[in-house]
């Protein structure tokens, strides 16, 4: 699975791309960002107050509940300050 | 039509060109975002915009063709730059032609009400001795929703 971060997600993270191989226990958003904020404190901070996150599967905005597969593009965000 | 680009834009240009595709336009609305010299009163030395490639492109066009169901509009553009940008440098212009003239004002607001809030775009101001990521404001939310989109 390809995971893209954007904007202070991207910066508290240290990266703006990963890719992981899902496991059998990650069936949806919640669940890959209780596993992604395992990897260390960084995700950990990033990912601890959810009301400022907003997510994308394959480039459409979904809630937390949205189940995911591996073949899937998962984005991390804050909210959008376009034009 | 969608553009999202880090060149510059000229208004005058796009509607010469639009006005050249289009029959019987009788009114144009348009709107263009400039980057302001100050950031939480402290000057600004730039604007950076950083956008999710292929989804900003995706979620621009179902919004115009969102627009193009809801007003009667010969025709719309929306640029959107990306990239870093200075102090009164162009960040986004929206334009509607239609053959009457509440049709591309609405329209128009419409969209760029829409752009604040729902645009993956993400801006990091650059000030003298620092720098952060400029958060939504709930009174962009809030003229956004009154669309019920």
């Amino acid at each position: 699975m390809r995971i893209l971060y954007f904007s202070w997600i991207k910066d508290g993270i240290g990266k703006s791309q990963e890719d992981i191989d899902l496991t059998g226990n990650i069936k949806n958003i919640a669940d890959l960002i209780n596993f992604l904020s395992e990897i260390n404190n960084d995700y950990n901070k990033v990912f601890s107050d959810l009301s400022s996150i907003r997510f994308s599967k394959n480039m459409n905005l979904v809630n937390i509940e949205e189940n995911i597969k591996n073949e899937d593009e998962i984005a991390f965000f804050p909210p959008m300050t376009g034009g | 039509m969608i553009k999202v680009q880090t060149a510059n834009f000229s208004l005058e240009e796009e509607v010469k060109t639009m006005l050249k595709k289009n029959d019987n336009v009788g009114a144009i609305s348009s709107f263009i975002g400039i980057v302001r010299n100050k950031a939480k009163e402290k000057d600004l030395i730039s604007m950076t915009l950083e956008h999710y490639p292929g989804m900003t492109e995706k979620m621009l066009k179902k919004i115009e063709n969102e627009a193009l169901s809801r007003w009667r509009l010969l025709d719309s553009l929306i640029i959107h730059r990306h990239g870093e940008l200075f102090p009164g440098e162009n960040i986004v212009l929206v334009i509607t032609l239609s053959k009457h003239r509440k049709d591309a004002i609405n329209s128009c607001h419409f969209l760029i009400d829409w752009l604040k809030t729902k645009g993956p775009f993400w801006k990091f101001e650059k000030t003298k001795n620092s720098g952060h990521w400029v958060e939504a404001l709930d009174s962009d939310n809030l003229e956004e929703q009154k669309w019920n989109i």
